[in-house]
């Protein structure tokens, strides 16, 4: 068994629809670019309105300000790691909110008076940027997929093991949190997870690259709760040894009460997940069952290896 | 069901515990009628494998009949009568087709326990801890086998329990002790530790065509079990030198192969030697004291074999890779794989050619496991083998 980042190279797995973060880093980019020019371009009329420009070397302290926003700007249009830079931004907001402190404190009445009004203004501009910063954060851990690869030696020959998966209602056999595989018409067909409490989660997905013998890739349908997407390849061993199996995994961790009963579903370790799926793969294909012993009565499962019961027999019903 | 379980270092008790049941297709339900308790059941008893729970069903060695069967076994019938073998195989991996049963990629669902000690996983054995399944043994009324198609072996003669219970494990262990050796006309095999599973490797080396069988050991009675049974010459480590005398009775060139039947509990004549590892021991710097391995590397003649049958669970400490590598010696070694021996060796007790009842000197009820444990341990009573009848 094998949890590959030093596996052969194979195509990305096909991406999952990432969530938007809209039209907020443009505004705010917008809006650091008007301040920006403004600062760079008029430092002297900048620090009369903020009640600075008592204050020494007004003209660069407005200019650096105008720069600080450019840059700003330049990256937030850019659109990369747009809830970084928000929060860079809030730092932008918290010196300035310093700076008019200073004027408050130093300036004459009139000057106080328009340091005020600019301290209430970048206050508002400091509360928007907060929460868009937040917003953005939040919109990135969604897009952040966990990635999981793990395989597996099978003694099969890779179309006997390509039937096995291809007929997905055989899946739930082996994936431990899995409880049903519905296959539908056109490579559709809806999942359900088994899910704390009785209840369960479903999904629709369906294949989207299918070569016999080879490889099968399927993925989510769009406005499911848990994004997912997945990859199983079949390998010949040379020397008539059987098949490597290459699982990989990718899904957004999901939000809300439902997506955190799913991922405590998948475990704090989603590859050791996979890999005691694939040790269960691998008896039902060569053996036919799951194997359980006493001590581990529902079989391979990292998760019940620290609650072993004791080997001795059960009490009560057949087990499986 | 009355059943023998391990409840902490140096302690078991026959308790009652619920009747095993078939859990999957292709299991049994055996009725056990004898039941042995083995020397690597020691390391159990004393603490030294890890991973055991309070509660375990203990045993490994057991025969008996088929009491029920799950819808895949077609090969026995209810009232069949069968030995079981100790490793838990499924017979359809890549290991178990090509006989390497005791290395089955399937049977221990517990895998990843044993991944973190060994590297990979080794089958799972019943009575045998955790990390090797967590499987309930065969020191009971009952015991569930899975893979009941592949591993038991039916029992059609009226050959005694006493005759083919040991078939289940320590007869064929130390058959393939001495199969690992390749032994060739002339040869003189050296076996370490003169207990049940080295006096089968002494037996089985002159089956084998050995010239001549040298047992080393420290309890006389063992020593003298080995030279009536398998007409083995028998050094005492206790009263000599063992390099040195090895040395003489070979004219200076050392035995062919050598085998370690003695495994993680060794002892040393040397005391200051022996407080060596078992300190080391103590504080889990090694897991296994190798006395009888690093002598047994020593002895050897140049190119010659070490096999080691003896069980170890974990480390050791000061191997001699020196003397190993210069010396061109092969290292050989493994759990039995019992399944790929039932039937050679089933004939040979037919045809008379053995009868491993000899090994036999303690027969006790299961109820009486406990003191059986003790007597063993403690060699009282010259103990080398305890059958229990169920
Ligand atoms: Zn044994
Ligand atoms: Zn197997």
């Amino acid at each position: 068994m094998h949890t590959a980042d030093g596996a052969r190279p194979q195509d990305a797995l096909p991406e999952l629809v990432t969530p938007q973060a809209g039209p907020v880093p443009r505004l705010l980019g917008l809006l650091s670019l008007g301040i920006g020019v403004a600062a760079v371009a008029v430092p002297d009329q900048m620090a009369r309105a903020a009640g600075m420009d008592h204050l020494p070397q007004h003209g660069r302290v407005a200019r650096a300000v105008g720069a600080r926003e450019l840059g700003h700007a330049a990256a937030l249009l850019s659109g990369r790691r747009p809830a970084a830079w928000a929060w860079t931004r809030v730092l932008g907001d918290a010196m300035d909110l310093s700076l008019l402190g200073l004027a408050l404190r130093t300036g004459r009445e009139q000057r106080q008076r328009r340091a005020a009004m600019a301290t209430g203004v970048v206050g508002a501009i400091t509360a928007l940027d907060i929460a868009a910063a937040v917003y953005l954060t939040r919109v990135a851990a969604r897009g952040r997929m966990t990635r999981v690869r793990a395989s597996i030696t099978v003694n099969r020959t890779p179309t006997q093991v390509y039937r096995f998966w291809r007929d997905l209602a055989n899946l739930p056999r082996f994936m431990g949190h899995l409880e049903s595989i519905r296959v539908g018409g056109g490579g559709r067909s809806r999942w359900t997870v088994r899910a704390p409490g009785g209840r369960s989660v479903h999904w629709d997905a369906e294949i989207v690259e299918d070569r016999p013998s080879e490889l099968l890739t399927w993925r989510s349908l769009p406005g499911t709760a848990v994004p997912n997407v997945g990859r199983v390849s079949f390998v010949p061993v040379p020397g008539n040894r059987g098949t490597e199996v290459r699982v990989e995994l990718a899904y957004a961790p999901p939000g809300g009460a439902v997506g955190r009963a799913v991922a405590r579903l998948f475990g704090e370790e989603p590859g050791q997940q996979v890999r005691d799926d694939l040790r269960r793969f691998k008896q039902v294909i060569e053996t036919g069952e799951v194997v359980r012993s006493e001590g581990s009565p529902q079989g391979t499962g990292t998760r019940h290896l620290m609650m072993q019961h004791p080997a001795q027999p059960l009490a009560g019903a057949r087990v499986g | 069901m009355r059943a023998n379980c391990w409840m902490g270092r140096n302690t078991v008790e026959v308790r009652e515990v619920p009747d095993p049941q078939i859990m999957n297709d292709r299991d049994a339900v055996v009725r056990i009628t004898s039941t042995s308790i083995c020397g690597s059941d020691l390391h159990l008893y004393d603490g030294y494998i890890p991973t055991m729970k309070k509660g375990d069903v203990l045993g490994h060695e057991f025969m008996g009949e088929v009491v029920e069967v799950g819808r895949e076994v077609r090969n026995l019938r209810i009232g069949d009568r069968v030995v079981v073998p100790f490793p838990i195989a499924c017979g359809h991996c890549v290991a178990c087709e090509r006989g390497f049963f005791s290395v089955c990629e399937n049977s221990n669902p517990n895998a990843g326990l044993a991944e973190m000690v060994m590297g990979h996983s080794p089958a799972g054995i019943y009575g045998y801890s955790h990390m090797l399944g967590g499987f309930a043994g065969g020191q009971a009324e009952y015991a569930r086998v899975p893979f009941a198609d592949i591993g038991p072996i039916k029992i059609e003669d009226d050959l005694r329990d006493e005759q083919v219970l040991f078939l289940s494990d320590v007869f064929p262990t130390g058959y393939m002790g001495a199969e690992m050796c390749d032994i060739q006309r002339g040869d003189i095999i050296a076996v370490w530790g003169a207990g049940p599973v080295g006096q089968f490797a002494m037996a089985s080396a002159r089956m084998l065509g050995a010239e001549r069988v040298i047992a080393i050991d420290r309890y006389p009675q063992r020593l003298r079990i080995a030279q009536e049974n398998t007409g083995a010459e028998v050094i005492n480590y206790e009263q000599v030198d063992v390099l040195e005398v090895l040395r003489d009775m070979t004219a200076g060139r050392g035995p062919d192969a050598c085998i370690d039947a003695v495994g993680s509990e060794s002892h040393h004549p040397s005391s200051a030697i022996n407080a060596y590892d078992r300190g080391k021991q103590a504080v889990r710097l090694e897991t296994d004291r190798p006395h009888a391995l690093r002598e047994a590397v020593l002895s050897c003649r140049n190119a010659g074999i070490v096999s080691v049958i003896g069980a170890y669970g974990g480390f050791i400490d000061k191997f001699p890779m020196g003397s190993l590598m210069n010396r061109s010696l092969t290292l050989r070694s493994g759990q039995c794989h019992v399944q790929r021996y039932l039937r050679p060796l089933l004939d040979r007790i037919r045809r008379g050619e053995i009868d491993p009842s000899f090994v036999i000197t303690h027969r006790m009820r299961l109820d009486e496991a406990p003191k059986a444990y003790e007597i063993f341990k403690n060699k009282q009573q010259d103990c080398n083998k305890v059958v229990l009848s169920v």
